[in-house]
């Protein structure tokens, strides 16, 4: 697999992307993840009401991967119940410690977000496209 | 231009290939690559003289005892101090500091007293003294930056007082790369009375270090930056306060005689090395000098400054790059060079230079503080070493043009 397979175009594009890069009116939630190693914080923001996560946006910097996955995220469980967004963010950190097999069914309902599957193969990456996935479900959990 | 292929030969790492083409190792700053004569050495120490030393009355220990000895008085040669005592055998810089720290600092250093650092110290020179001031109530002063990434001179006069205890201070910064005006900051230091700790972890690969030269009453480093293994590093201290100080770590080897209540310690350099040490290590570290200063420091810089002048013109031709302490007209940089793909965050420059066979550090190099004061979150490093050649700068260079199309930013 070559680096154009981890950094395909969606993903360049996607971590440049400002669609969900902002504050939230009247969030329920707003957690800070942190890589310190990297230096990267990503605060994310929810609304989550009646068991569904009305909306999701974000702040803080970070690398191209973590800035991607933490975007493909948000418009993946923006809309869904809490309880679908967190078994997606389960899925979806199956997929990125490679712990299900690449062609599962289960990673279709990730969308956009499976195209984050190459980084499963660079071992000092898989922190950083996981990052924001531990935030939302520790948010989900009630740990915040 | 220097030629340098021949060291390559010398690396078994370095012999290796990765996808098919050499590897281009530029994280030296982080550790150096080994050479066969160091690994011989430590094979040869556990394959045919293994004893735990200062212990047994056999020829064994007798002889691991001899290669321990021999390895303290090939660092007090190689940095010019006046007495094998002075030397103490740590695992590493960090260790060595923090014996430092907790020994002398926790001793001499009281409520209202001043420890005064530079921004560019490693984690390892900065992080124990935070704990040292905090715990006895003293505060800390930086010294700060010129624009050049040079220590402010100003800094220099105005923060080194009365008050000043201690004064740590990193020889060469690992982010910068500039050799820092030791034996200045020093002389200061003294007049005011305080001690001076000086961390040579990336000054002792580079550049011939004298820690009576440089005015250091504590100088420290690690042996795995300087062609030996990992796990065995160095504390020089002044005799005249290493006797003055209570042992650090305590436990076999470092005592006299031991009472149900009572201890007295051992003499220097014993009394700060609790438990069996690293004998393999130590051979390792002597073998590592033996080869640096078969060598020749000139023939490094030689290596380094061609390396330097050959990378850094293209570099600044390029307008998607910026370079951290690349402008010292002091002639006082060392092989490192720090820098940032604007729009690119140093790991995926990282990651896309690795598939590429390039191998660099990318992140905030355990220099937080410093990366704050240049308004960087992290940053990528390129670090050299005599084996590195012009071919490698052109692979690298070639990789970072790789970067900006991985990531699609336009041209």
């Amino acid at each position: 697999m070559g680096i154009e397979d981890i950094y395909t175009e969606l993903i360049a594009e996607e971590s440049r992307s400002t669609e969900h890069r902002r504050h939230l009116d009247a969030p329920t939630a707003v957690l800070k993840g942190r890589n310190p190693s990297c230096g990267d914080e990503i605060a994310l923001e929810l609304r989550v009401r009646d068991g569904v996560v009305e909306d999701a946006a974000f702040t803080g910097v970070g690398c191209a991967i973590s800035q991607a996955s933490t975007s493909l995220m948000i418009g993946l469980v923006k809309g869904q119940t809490a309880e679908k967004a967190k078994a997606l963010a389960e899925t979806f950190l199956a997929m990125i410690k490679g712990e299900i097999p690449e062609d599962d069914p289960a990673l279709d309902e990730l969308g956009d977000a499976a195209a984050l599957q190459g980084v499963a193969k660079l071992p000092a990456r898989v922190k950083c496209a996981a990052l924001s996935w531990h935030t939302l479900t520790e948010v989900l959990e009630g740990k915040k | 231009m220097v030629e340098t292929e021949d060291f390559r030969k010398d690396f078994p790492l370095l012999r290796q290939q990765m996808n098919g083409r050499p590897i281009v190792y530029l994280d030296n700053g982080a550790t150096t690559q080994k050479p066969e004569s160091m690994i011989r050495a430590m094979c040869g120490y556990y394959g045919g003289c293994n004893a735990n030393p200062h212990r047994g009355a056999y020829a064994l220990s007798v002889e691991a005892t001899d290669i321990y000895e021999t390895a303290r008085d090939r660092v007090r040669r190689f940095i010019g101090a006046k007495e094998a005592r002075e030397i103490i055998f740590t695992k590493n810089a960090t260790e060595a500091l923090n014996l430092v720290a907790y020994s002398y600092g926790l001793s001499n250093i009281s409520a209202g007293d001043e420890i005064v650092l530079t921004i560019a110290e490693h984690h390892s020179n900065l992080v124990p003294w935070q704990r040292v001031a905090k715990a006895k109530g003293a505060a800390l002063k930086y010294i700060y930056l010129e624009k050049d990434g040079n220590l402010s001179e100003k800094d220099v006069a105005d923060k080194i007082t009365k008050k000043t205890k201690l004064v740590a201070i990193t020889h060469v910064s690992n982010v910068l790369g500039l050799v820092n005006p030791v034996r200045r900051v020093a002389d200061r230091a003294h007049e005011a009375g305080a001690v001076v700790v000086v961390d040579g972890s990336q000054s002792v690969p580079h550049i011939a270090a004298d820690v009576q030269a440089l005015g250091a009453d504590f100088f420290a480093f690690s042996g795995h930056k300087l062609l030996a293994p990992m796990g065995v590093g160095v504390l020089y201290g002044r005799a005249s306060l290493l006797e003055t100080m209570p042992p650090f770590l305590s436990g076999g080897d470092m005592i006299e005689y031991v009472e149900e209540q009572e201890s007295t310690y051992a003499e220097l350099p014993a009394k700060f090395e609790a438990g069996t040490q690293n004998v393999g290590g130590a051979a390792g570290l002597t073998a590592a000098i033996d080869y640096l200063e078969n060598l020749t420091f000139e023939r490094v810089k030689a290596v380094e400054d061609d390396l330097l002048a050959y990378a850094l013109p293209q570099l600044r031709a390029l307008p998607w790059i910026e370079l951290y302490g690349c402008d010292s007209e002091r002639d006082n940089k060392t092989g490192i060079i720090t820098f940032n793909v604007k729009g690119v965050h140093p790991h995926d420059v990282s990651t896309i230079l690795d598939s590429e066979g390039v191998a660099i550090r990318a992140g905030h190099h355990c220099a937080q503080p410093l990366m704050k004061y240049l308004g960087q979150i992290a940053t990528c490093r390129a670090s050299f070493y005599f084996y590195n050649t012009r071919q490698d700068i052109d692979r690298w260079l070639d990789a970072l043009g790789k970067v900006r199309e991985v990531m699609r930013i336009g041209n």
